[in-house]
């Protein structure tokens, strides 16, 4: 794997530093909010940044919710936000 | 050791939870010993917290790190390190059964006959207006970001919250070229004279990032709070008081930034522990954390603890206790062995007055009261169920009179982090001190993992 290469975001790429989280290469590029909650409709992004939270939730290639702030991104990984 | 070479499932002689400094430490004093030992943790590097580094390599700053990465080294090749991992529970039948999530959420047992719990601690948040806000970090995951991922968590940065982590939080985010606008201690600064000895020895330390924020222009001040964050869907600006000595607001500026790093303190992560009915007692900041005796063993046979589980005392504390929990785990398993490799009387009296210091550091920095006046009734205090202050107030109203009950009643700290975040908040909201969590699961584990057998560790898992 190359030490630079690129996720999208809805479409949109982000460079990412081999072995950044989605999270962390998200923050990075400026995207500090990827879902919203449930009731109110509240922005969320990182807060704890190692996992304790839940807030930093993001869905990758279609999977279920995931900590984006634990996951590896990989070259190519599609994060969509709602 | 026993059970076949092949596929069987094998019971190692010990698991450790954490590969932290206490975690490294601990694996590795025991692999070199001749036990067979498997580390499990849910990073994707070993670290923990204060060894945290990226994956393409640099050399941080960080004090103790070369050795650090030269114990990782000897680890891997004397120990089955499995990154990646998150343990969720831990049972026990003949055996300490560790059950985790492997990467890709395929689950994975491990049977052992030593358990040592080193699974570090947590950024302690106390709720104010705003807290939510995209922007607002704690100050740990600031750190996180940095040290792991290379990432300046802002521009505009404001470091904000008590206790002496906060000065390297801002000398790192400065040193890395963020505008930091200043560091806000609470509380009323380093109360640490009455206690000359351990003072002195890292004093040293203290001073050094106080070098390094004076030299960015870094504004340090005590008995001051960040009590509001604002902005429409990310951080815009801080409201900045200055507090009385139990933390009333006695005055209020604003301060317009992009990012907020704001910690507490740290809640030690004992919840391991607690599902296997180890005792607690109170640290001196009335957290629950594990009890241990002289050789770093629990109230329950064959599980160790070693790091701030057992009470926030820092990365050297941590080290020193899980190199004697590995002595004593080793000892343990070979009661006939040489004495030579024991716990000593000179390892025993570093820990004494590493935990002094420790102490210390918790009673000079304490979390004082006034903190739940930052608050209106429409502040989450639960971020995950979004309940507000005044629904908390509601419960009370109605009669809740701790924090079990306004949990049934109101709900805070029954979402995704389990009360991890809130837990301390709501149980002082209650009126006590926090009790120790009961999380019978303690990550998310999906039902069709849970459908699935278990794939056990077996020989041939093993190096
Ligand atoms: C976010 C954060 C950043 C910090 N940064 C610094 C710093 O820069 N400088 C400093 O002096 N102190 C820092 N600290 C304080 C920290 O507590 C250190 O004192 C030190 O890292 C403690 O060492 P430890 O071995 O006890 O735990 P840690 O270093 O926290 O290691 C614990 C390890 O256990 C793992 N773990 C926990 N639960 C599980 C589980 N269920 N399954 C699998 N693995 C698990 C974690 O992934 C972690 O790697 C930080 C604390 C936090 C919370
Ligand atoms: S930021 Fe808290 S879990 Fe990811």
């Amino acid at each position: 794997m190359s030490d630079a290469f690129q996720i999208t975001v809805d479409g949109r790429p982000v460079p990412v530093t081999r072995g950044q989280t989605i999270g962390a290469a998200l923050h990075a590029a400026g995207v500090r909010s990827w879902r919203t909650t449930r009731l109110g409709g509240r922005p969320r992004g990182l807060f704890c940044g190692i996992g304790i939270c839940f807030d930093c939730l993001v869905s990758v290639n279609g999977r279920p919710p995931e900590r984006a702030c634990l996951l590896d991104a990989r070259p190519g990984d599609e994060v969509t936000t709602s | 050791m026993s059970g076949q070479p092949g596929s069987d499932p094998v019971t190692c002689d010990v698991v450790v939870v954490g590969g932290g400094p206490a975690g490294v430490a601990g694996a590795l004093t025991a692999a070199r010993r001749g036990l067979r030992v498997v580390l499990l943790d849910s990073g994707a590097r070993l670290g923990g917290q204060y060894f945290r580094h990226p994956a393409v390599a640099v050399r941080p700053g960080t004090a103790g790190f070369d050795r650090f990465v030269r114990q990782a080294r000897a680890l891997d090749r004397q120990a089955r390190v499995l990154l990646r991992h998150q343990v969720w529970a831990v049972s026990r039948d003949d055996d300490l059964v560790v059950h985790c999530l492997a990467p890709g959420g395929g689950a994975v047992t491990v049977r052992c006959r030593g358990l040592l719990i080193a699974t570090g601690a947590h950024d302690r948040a106390l709720p104010f207006p705003g807290w939510d806000l995209p922007g607002v970090l704690t100050a740990g995951g600031a750190q996180a970001l940095l040290k792991g991922d290379g990432v300046v968590a802002g521009r505009r940065i404001v470091v904000a919250g008590t206790g002496p982590f906060l000065l390297p939080v801002g000398a790192g985010l400065a040193g890395a070229g963020a505008r930091v606008l200043g560091v806000f201690e609470a509380g009323g600064g380093l109360g640490l004279a009455r206690h000359p000895l351990p003072a002195l020895a890292r004093a040293g330390e203290a001073a050094g990032y106080a070098l390094a924020l004076a030299r960015h222009r870094v504004p340090y001040r005590t008995r001051r709070a960040v009590v509001a964050a604002h902005g429409e869907r990310e951080l815009e600006a801080v409201t900045v008081a200055r507090l009385d000595r139990d933390w009333n607001v006695l005055a209020t500026r604003r301060i317009a930034c992009d990012t907020l790093a704001v910690g507490y303190g740290f809640v030690p992560q004992i919840d391991l522990g607690v599902q296997l009915g180890c005792d607690t007692r109170a640290d001196v900041d009335g957290s629950p954390v594990l009890a241990v005796d002289g050789a770093q063993r629990t109230s329950v046979e064959g599980v160790w603890a070693a790091g701030e589980p057992t009470g926030v005392g820092g990365w050297r504390l941590a080290e020193l206790e899980g190199r004697i929990a590995g002595l004593a785990i080793a000892a343990h398993a070979a009661p006939d062995a040489p004495a030579a490799g024991r716990v000593t009387e000179a390892l025993i009296r570093r820990r004494g007055r590493l935990r002094a210091f420790g102490r210390a550091l918790q009673e000079a920095y304490p979390v004082r009261p006034g903190w739940r006046g930052w608050l209106r009734d429409d502040t989450l205090v639960c971020r995950c169920e979004e309940v507000p202050l005044g629904r908390i107030r509601e419960a009370l109203r109605l009669g809740a009179t701790d924090a079990r009950s306004v949990k049934l009643l109101a709900r805070p700290g029954m979402g995704w982090c389990q009360g991890r975040v809130c837990g301390y908040a709501v149980a002082r909201l209650a009126g006590e001190p926090p009790g120790p969590p009961r999380r019978p699961v303690v990550q998310p584990v999906s039902l069709g993992t849970l459908a699935e057998p278990p794939h056990p560790l077996s020989w041939k898992d093993l190096p």
